[in-house]
């Protein structure tokens, strides 16, 4: 075995782990075998990005069953994939780490191995969807994630979860199946699947991709100004902005972050919309290409406008609700609108912007849902009533919060700043001013709904001071919330490795587009 | 259900010829029309057919929750032991042709679509069961 | 045949997606959400069809005459997607029990009414 199969056992490895999950029936084994496979994922993706990064062609393809592409299967692994997929296990590793002490709480002690058989699945899911260079692929792993999803989401504790899960499933439902449409109108139009070679069929000419003797009405035409493709174009944007949550069609997200068991925010807030907003820019950069999606369809219309309500109104509301969960959910649809925003400005250093942002607020959002996760396990409530005096007894937990809430606003030496930087000076070199001042309010409005967390817990009084003792989480737990927050501080000011990889990543998308 | 004859006489006559056209389905897959999944739901709908004539504590014991378990990962990992034979045997995942000389791809299909067969039969089963369950109690 | 397979696919996914939309039962959402999905299996399926093609079953050669055979890949992808579709009625299902056996009620403005409430 050597390194050239590394591609596949990114995959494999977590999808074959969750059935031995199953068998495994004791929740200490199935949690020790679980942390294992993650480690050793999050081991594949450092070494998978290393090659990648360091090698002349900037990628990696691993053909399945020795099938030749486009026939066959193929995994094919850029600086892009390399860099989501390395924020993704890192995600998965530390939350499983935790995630034991974090269930007790909240999950029955004999379903534990099922809940470590279905993350695992939903980690393969989405390690999948990073990997492969097939367009079915992607639909297929993309449903392996998001069934799995529903069921860890319906194991929260309350009765809504059950509510949050079944609206997800009927969503995210419609929204995959909307991407299938979308791929079997390509298809049907290209005869291929596989993305490069898709890519390549949709700038050719009718005659040329179609049988000799066919009778076609107008074969000069190119393929990709066929109204099919426009119409397969349509849906799987739709299906895609639904995947992602990207507001308007964001209705989802808040209540399935806000029941969900707080192991499950954690993972699904860094990951799962990141991962739908990579297939997002493969769709829109790899495969349709740049001439097409913003010349001939002229996507930034549509998306900078949505991408600008989602940051103004997600962040107005989260100001609003008082339950901290639901404040990083609403959170979390806005930190979308930049990575959207990002995307829509078609150039690379708003494309840079948004693949650093992609990696910074995974880290930034959950670390706080574990933070959150360290709450839950001092008290019950979660509102901001009975937060109040947290700053004194858990003085170590909610300076982490903090620590990520300046994240989120996107102040200087945290991670939160490179990526805003980025982003508002991306803005202003392609002249779009007004975008930059809304970005900044956008902040702002960061600021108010993190301020109202951080009132509560330092500056109000409890209701019974009976216990001021200092009382932080487990130690466990909080030096993995920590983890993920103080990544965030380092790569605020160490910045190579996200900025450095995202930027020739940024490249490579623009590249291929043109 | 026990006092119709007709039914339980029938339904016996049945159940093992559904549960033949599983099997036949089943490894028939690499020449006709047929494979795993197809087989897979066959064979649950033959079981279920019994659950739903003789009852489900009689079925629960010809399939016990344990043993359904055991076949729903046993068969994934049927898949996968095949697939990642193809890595051990130094070339690529689910490439069968390492496993023999001529007929390594018909070995490695054979084995994948049992592996997905199983699976999925278990898989149908312990849905249809744990619905049935759910209202008893 | 013309546009005809179209035209079902697009009637199809209207009703399915109306239901989902217009719905109030959680049980009726989950039948549109599968004619939703059966309407696209048609796409799929009727795209492999090839004027006079036989099923995708190799047959014996015979002098002069080629076989001519449906485009086998459809199938084989609208396979999964069934697949998928199964799992997706089955796990929407498991959660209407759950529902109501939490609630008492499988209508959602009466949940949602619950919720709000509580």
């Amino acid at each position: 075995m050597n390194l050239e199969q590394l591609p596949i056992l990114q995959v494999i490895l977590p999808l074959l782990a969750a059935p031995c999950c199953l068998l495994l029936r004791r929740s200490r084994l199935a949690w020790g075998f679980a942390v294992l496979v993650s480690c050793s994922s999050l081991l594949i993706a450092a070494t998978q990005l290393h090659i990648i990064h360091h090698s002349a062609s900037g990628s990696i393809s691993y053909e399945i069953g020795g099938w030749a592409a486009p026939w066959g299967i193929e995994y094919r692994l850029d600086r892009l994939g390399g860099l989501v997929l390395l924020v993704l296990t890192a995600i998965a590793a530390v939350t499983l780490s935790v995630a034991r002490r974090l269930l007790q709480e909240e999950v029955p002690e004999e379903r534990h191995h099922l809940f470590f058989a279905t993350f695992l699945l939903c980690l393969a899911g989405l390690s999948g969807i990073v990997s492969t260079g097939d367009l079915f692929n992607v639909f297929v792993f993309l449903e392996i994630a998001s069934l799995s999803s529903y069921v860890l989401i319906s194991m929260g504790r309350s009765r809504r979860a059950l509510v949050a899960a079944f609206q997800y499933l009927v969503m995210g439902t419609i929204g995959s199946t909307f991407i299938l449409i979308g791929i079997g109108l390509a298809y049907m139009m290209t005869g291929t699947l596989n993305m490069a070679d898709l890519a390549q069929r949709l700038t050719m000419t009718l005659d040329s991709v179609y049988a000799e003797g066919a009778s076609i009405e107008n074969p000069a035409l190119p393929v990709n100004q066929t109204r099919t493709i426009l119409a397969a174009f349509a849906f799987l944007t739709v299906g895609l902005a639904l995947k992602l949550a990207l507001f308007p069609l964001h209705a989802w997200l808040p209540n399935a972050y806000a029941t969900a068991p707080t192991v499950v925010s954690t993972f699904l807030a860094g990951t799962s919309t990141k991962v739908a907003y990579y297939v997002l820019l493969r769709v829109t950069f790899t495969i349709f290409g740049l001439a097409f999606t913003f010349g001939q369809v002229g996507l930034q219309f549509l998306l900078t406008p949505l991408a600008i309500m989602a940051i103004l109104v997600a962040s107005t509301i989260a100001i609003y609700q008082g339950d901290i969960r639901r404040i990083l959910a609403y959170s979390s649809v806005a930190q979308i609108g930049y990575l959207v925003l990002g995307l829509s400005f078609a150039t690379q250093a708003g494309l840079t912007a948004g693949i650093v942002h992609l990696f910074n607020h995974a880290l930034m959002k959950s670390g706080l849902f574990l933070v959150v996760g360290c709450i839950a396990t001092r008290q019950a409530g979660l509102t901001l009533e009975s937060i109040r005096g947290l700053g004194r007894r858990m003085p170590l937990t909610m300076a982490a919060f903090v620590v990520g809430g300046l994240g989120l606003i996107g102040v200087p030496l945290t991670s939160g700043f490179i990526s805003k930087w980025l982003l508002v000076s991306a803005a202003l070199e392609s002249g779009r001013w007004l975008v930059a001042v809304l970005v900044v309010t956008g902040s702002l409005l960061a600021v108010v709904y993190v301020w109202r967390v951080v009132e509560a817990a330092y500056f109000l009084e409890p209701d019974d001071k009976t216990t001021s003792e200092p009382h932080d989480a487990p130690a466990g737990l909080l030096a993995a919330a920590w983890v993920l927050l103080g990544a965030t501080l380092v790569f605020g000011i160490y910045t190579d490795l996200p900025v450095g990889v995202a930027r020739e990543a940024a490249a490579s998308l623009m590249g291929v587009g043109s | 259900m026990k006092k119709h004859s007709i039914l339980r006489v029938v339904a016996k006559i049945l159940i093992p010829f559904v549960l033949l056209f599983a099997l036949y389905v089943q490894f028939h897959g690499d020449f006709g029309p047929g494979g795993g999944f197809q087989a897979g739901v066959i064979f649950a709908a033959g079981i279920i057919l019994y659950t739903l004539v003789f009852g489900l504590d009689t079925a629960r014991e010809v399939c016990p929750k344990r043993v359904l378990e055991c076949l729903v990962a046993g068969g994934l990992l049927l898949y996968g032991l095949v697939g990642t034979l193809g890595i051990l045997l130094g070339d690529r995942f689910l490439d069968y042709s390492v496993l023999a000389d001529h007929s390594g791809q018909h070995i490695g299909i054979l084995l994948v679509e049992l592996g997905v067969g199983v699976t999925v039969a278990a898989v149908v089963v312990s849905i249809f069961f744990v619905f049935v369950d759910r209202g008893r109690h | 045949m013309g546009l005809f397979n179209y035209w079902t696919v697009i009637v199809l996914m209207m009703v399915g997606f109306y239901t989902v939309i217009a719905r109030n039962n959680l049980i009726k959402t989950m039948i549109g959400l599968g004619i939703f999905q059966v309407s696209v299996f048609m796409l799929y399926i009727s795209m492999g069809k090839i004027a006079d093609g036989t099923a995708p079953i190799r047959v014996q050669p015979s002098a002069g005459h080629e076989a001519i055979y449906s485009n086998p890949l459809p199938h084989v992808l609208i396979l999964t997607a069934i697949v998928v579709g199964v799992a997706t009625t089955a796990l929407g299902l498991a959660l209407i029990i759950r529902i109501r056996e939490a609630y008492g009620s499988i209508e959602e403005d009466e949940i949602l009414e619950m919720d709000r409430n509580s």
